[in-house]
């Protein structure tokens, strides 16, 4: 049994100017101690998708369909209390900017606390020392002295390491990460990664990391899934995304991804145009006013929504370009570009 | 933490200071300003009854031809160690702190005050209770059901609330449910009575002036505190907390609350400062024997001493107020670094 699947997963949000789609038609699975990557621009429905994984959006505007299977359990059709006791226990998140996640008011040692009290039944005695525990387990030096700090007074990293410490704090067995690094400076973010990846081997979770960086999957993912408008537009390996993705979109990211024989200011191959509308997405396929390839495809991109198929061993592309013409295009057309850069 | 205290604490004696010399310069400018000489103020002392030459005597004895300079630091002396009054027919110690003596009942003004304020706190803290729990309770809930039906009337209200002068809310209220009608809350007679006397009668006199007090109040506290959960409920540690399994009941309460409580804090310590100063206007709408009603006989009686007693010893409670509020507004913001 697959441990997380996702079936057609919808959440729409009403609004004075429309519907917006936020995520519309998404579906993947995700094994325990695999790691899947999910990259795509500002606005592609990232955060709306891991929100909804956890039930956060229920009992709000949302409006919400599909299936999230998670260890045999359907979330979307299960009442927003069931939902609310998986939280935190067998799904944990851990959030972008660690400095405005966590409660300024309280310590960092009773927000973890808090986190694993909600789910065991222990004295407040039991949870501290467990505590310290985590925040030595996620390399947080003198433990017992900072289980006691405010998070205003940890560094960017030391927050972030917190909390990580607080997510694992109930060994989730799903484990989000969404941006777990956008706020952080460069070589901490390394550690950051190098802790994530230990400590998703010592817990054996599944682990989804969120990111509009295609460098940070490439350091984690086993799997990768680009979404753009709310879809998914390709998925597949590391390799297939980084050896030979297929999707026009995909090429566009990987174009500007800063590498680092590059100035990380310096995007070479920026996707031109902006993101699309959620409320009305373009005709066909929503990224045909961004792509060069267009006008390839018969006028099929601005008349038909593509659908997502298998190119070749469970590598899905959302595009109507025919599996030749992409890989002849990555191959000559993009990839020497790219390199040559 | 112990040098941000006492530099609070020195800061607070000079603002009594300063506001003493404000005080003092109104008090005893402002009549000289308006044509009185220091004979026509010592012969309050002395009495209807004393001739010319004895009101001279006194008026230079009780030194108000000295420079005003020296008048004030008399005047401050009185405060810190007592003074000696020397009238001419005899001379009367007034014990430390010394506010002088009424000039209509030849009383002095310190037991007086002493008096009167178990009346204004039990009015104010009882109110301060009454608004806090009210007002809070209904901005939490008007917050979580925004634009709902309760917050619409609830916010109609607190506009009324804040905007409706007490006199007119203390009097409907008083018609409404003052003794001898179907809606009464208040005992018979209604006089103030001490709450070591009689507290179900203290209880009973102090109802009606709670309620009015506290509406007032409440309505700008329940503004506030949605004002203030509105904000704090879209933070990211809300949505953390939520992640997190917690309740929503703890989600709102623990979390939201708590960021949203810095502002009331801050707020109530000033109101109810503020208020131990005398509630004015609630006083006298329900003759309660506090520091307001007093105030404003004194003010009526242009009874001087009075007066500047009581706007010293208000001031000293604002005071004393803002020291608290600085000191607890870093028990509540961690954030803030006491130095
Ligand atoms: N509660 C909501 N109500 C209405 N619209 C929403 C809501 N939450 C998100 N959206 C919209 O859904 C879209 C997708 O947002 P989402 O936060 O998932 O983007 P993202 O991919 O995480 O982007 P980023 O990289 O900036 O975090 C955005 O256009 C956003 O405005
Ligand atoms: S379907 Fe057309 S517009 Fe969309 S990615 Fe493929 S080529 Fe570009
Ligand atoms: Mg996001």
């Amino acid at each position: 049994m697959t441990f997380l699947e996702l079936k057609d997963l919808r959440i729409h949000f009403p609004s004075d100017d429309g519907l917006v789609k936020s995520v519309d038609g998404l579906s993947f699975r995700l094994e325990r101690g695999k790691t899947l990557g999910i990259v795509g621009e500002s606005g592609s429905g990232k955060s709306v998708t891991s929100l909804g994984i956890l039930g956060l959006h229920k009992g709000g505007r949302a409006k919400i369909s599909g299936e999230i299977w998670l260890d045999g359990e359907e979330l979307v059709s299960a009442s927003a209390e069931h939902v609310r006791t998986l939280r935190g226990k067998k799904m944990a998140m851990i959030f972008q900017d660690p400095l405005s996640a966590m409660h300024p008011f309280y310590t960092v040692g009773a927000q973890i606390m808090e986190a694993y009290r909600i789910h065991h039944d222990v004295s407040k005695k039991v949870a501290r020392k467990h505590a310290i525990e985590m925040l030595d387990r996620v390399g947080i030096p003198q433990p017992d002295r900072r289980v006691d700090s405010y998070p205003h007074e940890f560094s960017g990293g030391m927050r972030q390491r917190a909390m990580i410490a607080m997510a694992l704090s109930c060994d989730p067995e799903l484990l989000i990460a969404d941006e777990p690094t956008t706020a952080l400076d460069v070589t901490v973010q390394a550690q950051i990664l190098d802790l994530m990846r230990d400590l998703q081997r010592d817990f054996n979770a599944a682990l989804i990391v969120i990111t509009h960086d295609l460098g940070v999957v490439a350091e984690l993912s086993d799997d990768i899934l680009v979404m753009y408008a709310g879809k998914a537009i390709e998925y597949g390996t590391a390799e297939d995304i980084f050896e030979r993705p297929e999707h026009p979109y995909t090429w566009g990211l990987l174009g500007s991804m800063p590498r680092l024989d590059r100035e990380r200011t310096e995007r070479l191959l920026p996707i031109k145009g902006s993101p699309p509308s959620l409320i009305n997405v373009p005709p066909g396929c929503a990224f045909h006013p961004r792509c060069t390839f267009a006008d390839r495809t018969g006028g099929r991109s601005t008349s038909e929504v593509p659908e997502l198929l298998e190119s070749e061993g469970g590598h899905l592309v959302r595009c109507h370009l025919s599996r030749d013409v992409r890989r002849t295009a990555w191959e000559n057309e993009i990839k020497p570009n790219l390199e040559a850069s | 933490m112990v040098t941000y205290i006492i530099r609070r604490l020195i800061w607070a004696a000079v603002m009594l200071t300063i506001v003493s010399i404000i005080t003092f310069a109104i008090f005893f400018l402002v009549p000289r300003l308006a044509g009185a000489t220091p004979e026509s103020l010592a012969a309050r002392y002395v009495g209807r009854t004393a001739n010319a030459e004895q009101v001279q005597i006194a008026a230079e004895k009780l030194g108000f031809n000295d420079p005003l300079v020296v008048q004030y630091g008399r005047f401050a002396k009185g405060i810190v160690a007592g003074a000696d009054y020397d009238y001419g027919p005899g001379v009367e110690h007034c014990p430390a702190p010394c506010f002088g003596y009424s000039f209509l009942t030849r009383l002095p003004v310190w037991p007086d005050l002493l008096d009167r304020l178990p009346v204004t706190m039990s009015l104010a803290f009882g109110a301060a209770i009454i608004w806090v729990l009210a007002g809070v309770a209904t901005g939490v809930v008007s917050a979580l059901k925004r634009g709902s039906f309760f917050d619409r009337a609830a916010m109609t209200i607190a506009l009324g609330g804040v905007s409706l002068p007490i006199f007119f809310t203390g009097i409907v209220s008083m018609v409404v449910f003052s003794y001898g009608n179907p809606f009464s809350i208040t005992a018979p007679g209604g006089s103030y009575t001490p709450l070591l006397d009689d507290p179900v009668a203290w209880a009973y006199s102090l109802v009606l002036p709670w309620v009015t007090l506290a509406f007032l109040y409440a309505a700008g506290y329940a503004r506030l505190t949605r004002a203030g959960m509105l904000e704090t409920m879209n933070e990211d540690y809300i949505r953390t907390a939520r992640a997190k399994g917690l309740a929503e009941r703890t989600v709102v309460l623990k979390h939201g609350l708590r960021g949203a409580l810095t502002p009331l804090v801050t707020i109530f310590g000033l109101d109810v400062g503020l208020l131990l100063g005398g509630a004015v206007l609630t006083e006298s709408t329900y003759s309660l024997p506090g520091m307001g009603k007093y105030a404003i006989d004194a003010i009526t009686n242009q009874d001087l001493p009075k007066v500047m007693g009581v706007v010293l010893f208000a001031a000293f409670f604002v005071v004393v107020a803002n020291l608290i509020v600085d000191l607890l507004y870093a028990v509540v913001d961690p954030r803030v670094r006491l130095a």
